[in-house]
């Protein structure tokens, strides 16, 4: 049969690799439209590849396809690692994921950042983001997908920073990529540890493709690590966990993802929210077979999951800027998708994670269409009564913050409720989890619609006068509008057994990637369907609460939550400076390390040591030549006398030292 | 027929006093001649380990090598010398020591 794009796997992440090769080059004297033809056009082949490769996965019957293209480092018999892609279950859902949010997103920025400066740049950059998180997604082995990793790492920082003659811009690119270094020296040493002991066990494993470890690792002898016991694999996972914690802004690793608000808004929603910050649950979730072996991960992943969830939440109910409420609640979302997996609901963690990249990047791309609208304010306290002003975005972000809430029939509903669900049925402390969770949920639903209700709700709190509200265009409107229709639709593919009569599809789809992995469906069992029947009304309870009482709050009695605030002065405190996290990294990890370098590697080992040795050296020759030059004295007779004197020695060290008459010929040897 | 050793040892001390000379003289020709002096003990030895070494010619000729230079060193030396003597109207050469760095 013939399937040509499953041969050439590598034309989607070479295609956008062309075009930011070409806009990086040459576009800089380019009009915009010829740059947006090359950043659009690249992506949206590279969209169509890859539709056109998950159509030949399908006709060929999802089989499992493997290619290798060449080698990168292979030294035969002990380790190879290739350019090596792959294609299954899980790589289609990410793969369309990414191209295709990632290709409505460089739509709308073509109509945000037409104004900017050093658009060929913005470009140019965006697509080598989409070339490197292709490869992540697409790798066959945990090397190529490290290039992916550090790729997606290094496009972050060039985009958080794009603003770059604003410091706190380049600050925070600085903080994304630092931060990350943090997680990614675990990732490496989770690879590292991950070969060494593979190895060792077995000489035959020579590479860290996916399909040879996990083979490799349902070998018997690696036997299932309880809670507690601290193993090969416990370890390794926990490695790799580290770098996911890093990558998806979990605890306590998260700090950067704020701050990288920073960026132009297409970048926060197609780096910050939608692709990007997933590579931790994809990390996840293909390493399934590692985390199932240990109890001690799977419960430290489904913790951290859970307590970032709830603490992001917790967080955002006061932030003031649009765009970090956002932020916060991505960094919650993720951690929803961290306890799914954690609780061993894999396809239910990416299930979450397809649809949250449907609803959060259009939440971040409507919330730019405001920021648009009112000439670059973010500040939700100087706006207010939008929504008559700009429909379009008011109704499709108003549709992503259902879908995010948890409503009924919105994707987010039936993502959510397939995590709660599965967290309650987890015998690792399941209920604690899942009541933190719904707690989320209350919180999500209250903060999402505060935003909605101050943004678009109640009278006007800016400048009528001064202020153009204006809508935006349609190349930012029409991927809002796709976006809605997704973040509605997306969530029919996983329609529960329960409400469907029929399987649930996705479940079904990845079972195929994750088989015995996943905790066992209890599909076809009527109590349990009465159970997810029950949560989910609780859920959608709690999110019906969380909606009223934004609602009664920020409409009805527009100055009660500044009455709440006072009486509640610690706890707002608290919550509006972030738990003084930053605060404290800065006290116990920054501070200490500048000292370190001001005074001792600086001050003392530069200074002192190195310099000192440079400068000592030159002023000790000057003070030799000093001394010297007085035997120049330009009295040819002295120079008589220094001629005699070397002879005389020349010729005493020939007759008193014996190797030197050897050397000089006088003896025979 | 005379010990080698006799004419080592004479050449020896001609040049130990024509170093002596070299190190003790100001005047510049008085230098002059004890570099001949010098070069001339060389030549001795020359001949004598030329001798010693029963008619092996290398020495001899090495001496009308030394005398030949020694000749063309004296043209140039005393052209400088006379140069010396005009701009300076002295022979003393303690007073030359334009060589100063």
């Amino acid at each position: 049969m013939q399937t040509p794009i499953l041969d050439y796997l590598w034309l989607i992440p070479l295609l956008p690799l062309l075009g930011s090769a070409i806009n990086g080059l040459f576009g800089k004297g380019w009009p915009n439209k010829i740059v947006n033809s090359v950043a659009i056009g690249s992506t949206g082949l590279s969209f169509f590849l890859a539709l056109e490769a998950v159509r030949e996965f399908f006709a060929q019957g999802q089989q499992f396809v493997h290619k290798e293209y060449f080698d990168w480092i292979l030294i035969p018999g002990f380790f190879r690692a290739g350019f090596d892609l792959q294609m299954d279950q899980l790589t289609v859902v990410m793969v369309l994921v990414v191209t295709g949010v990632g290709w409505l997103i460089h739509i709308y920025a073509t109509g945000y950042m037409a104004h900017e400066g050093g658009y060929y740049r913005f470009f140019s950059y965006l697509n080598l983001f989409m070339f490197f998180m292709l490869i992540l997604v697409l790798a066959a082995n945990y090397v190529l997908l490290f290039v992916g990793w550090e790729g997606v790492g290094l496009s972050s920082y060039l985009l958080i920073g794009f603003y770059f003659l604003k410091k706190s811009a380049s600050d925070a690119g600085k903080k994304a990529f630092i931060v990350n270094r943090i997680g990614d020296f675990g990732f490496m040493l989770g690879m590292f540890l991950l070969f060494r002991s593979f190895h060792a066990a077995d000489n035959t494993v020579i590479s860290l493709d996916f399909q040879t470890i996990f083979h490799a690792a349902s070998n018997p002898a690696w036997g299932h690590e309880g809670w507690g016991q601290f193993g090969t694999m416990t370890i390794a996972c926990l490695l790799l966990f580290m770098g996911a914690t890093g990558k998806s802004a979990q605890l306590p690793l998260y700090v950067w993802l704020p701050d990288a608000m920073e960026g132009p808004t297409p970048v926060s929603a197609l780096i910050h929210a939608a692709t990007m910050v997933t590579a931790g649950v994809y990390v996840v979730a293909r390493s399934h077979v590692l985390f199932t072996h240990s109890d001690t991960a799977m419960l430290v992943v489904a913790v951290v999951g859970c307590a970032t969830a709830f603490f992001a939440a917790t967080i955002g109910l006061v932030q003031t800027d649009i765009k970090r409420v956002l932020a916060y609640s991505t960094v919650s979302q993720l951690g929803y998708m961290f306890l799914a997996c954690g609780v061993g609901a894999f396809s239910a963690g990416i299930f979450h994670l397809m649809t949250h990249a449907f609803f959060k990047a259009l939440l971040f791309l409507a919330a730019g269409s405001v920021i648009h609208a009112m000439g670059g304010e973010q500040d939700m306290r100087h706006m207010g009564g939008l929504g008559k002003k700009i429909r379009y975005t008011y109704m499709t972000m108003l549709t992503a913050t259902l879908a995010i809430a948890g409503i009924p029939f919105f994707a987010g509903f039936f993502s959510k409720d397939a995590i709660l669900f599965a967290a309650f049925q987890s015998p690792a402390s399941g209920r604690v989890l899942y009541a933190f969770g719904l707690l989320t949920a209350l919180l999500t639903a209250f903060y999402m619609f505060r935003l909605i209700f101050l943004t678009f709700g109640g009278a006007p709190r800016y400048d009528e006068h001064h202020v153009h509200v204006h809508e935006s265009p349609w190349s930012m409107l029409g991927p809002l509008v796709v976006l809605a229709v997704l973040s509605i639709i997306g969530g029919w593919f996983a329609i529960p057994a329960v409400f469907a009569g029929g399987p649930d599809y996705f479940a079904g789809f990845l079972a195929q990637v994750f088989g015995g992995g996943e905790v066992a469906d209890a599909a076809g069992d009527m109590s349990a369907h009465h159970l997810e029947l029950i949560l989910a009304g609780v859920a959608v309870v709690a999110a019906l609460a969380g909606m009223a009482t934004a609602y009664w709050l920020y409409l009805r009695q527009p100055q009660k939550p500044e009455q709440l605030a006072k009486s509640m002065q610690p706890v707002y405190k608290t919550l509006l400076n972030k738990y003084w996290v930053d605060e404290l990294y800065n006290a116990i990890v920054v501070a200490p390390l500048v000292w370190f370098s001001r005074q001792i590697l600086w001050r003392s080992v530069d200074v002192g040591v190195i310099d000192g040795t440079v400068n000592g050296v030159a002023s000790g020759l000057t003070g030799v030549g000093d001394g010297v030059r007085h035997t120049q004295s330009g009295n040819t007779r002295s120079y008589a006398v220094w001629v005699v004197v070397g002879a005389i020695v020349i010729i005493a060290v020939i007759f008193f030292w014996p190797s030197a008459k050897t050397l000089s010929g006088m003896v025979q040897p | 027929m005379v010990p080698t050793s006799y004419y080592v040892i004479l050449s020896a001390v001609l040049f130990g006093l024509g170093v002596i000379a070299f190190l003790f003289k100001r005047n510049i020709i008085s230098l002059f001649m004890s570099i001949e002096l010098m070069l001339n003990a060389v030549n001795l030895a020359f001949v004598a380990f030329s001798q010693a070494k029963g008619g092996n010619l290398d020495g001899q000729v090495f001496v009308l090598f030394v005398i030949i230079v020694a000749a063309a060193e004296a043209a140039v030396g005393l052209g400088i010398i006379i140069l010396i003597a005009r701009n300076r109207r002295s022979l003393n050469v303690e007073r030359v020591d334009l060589l100063k760095l």
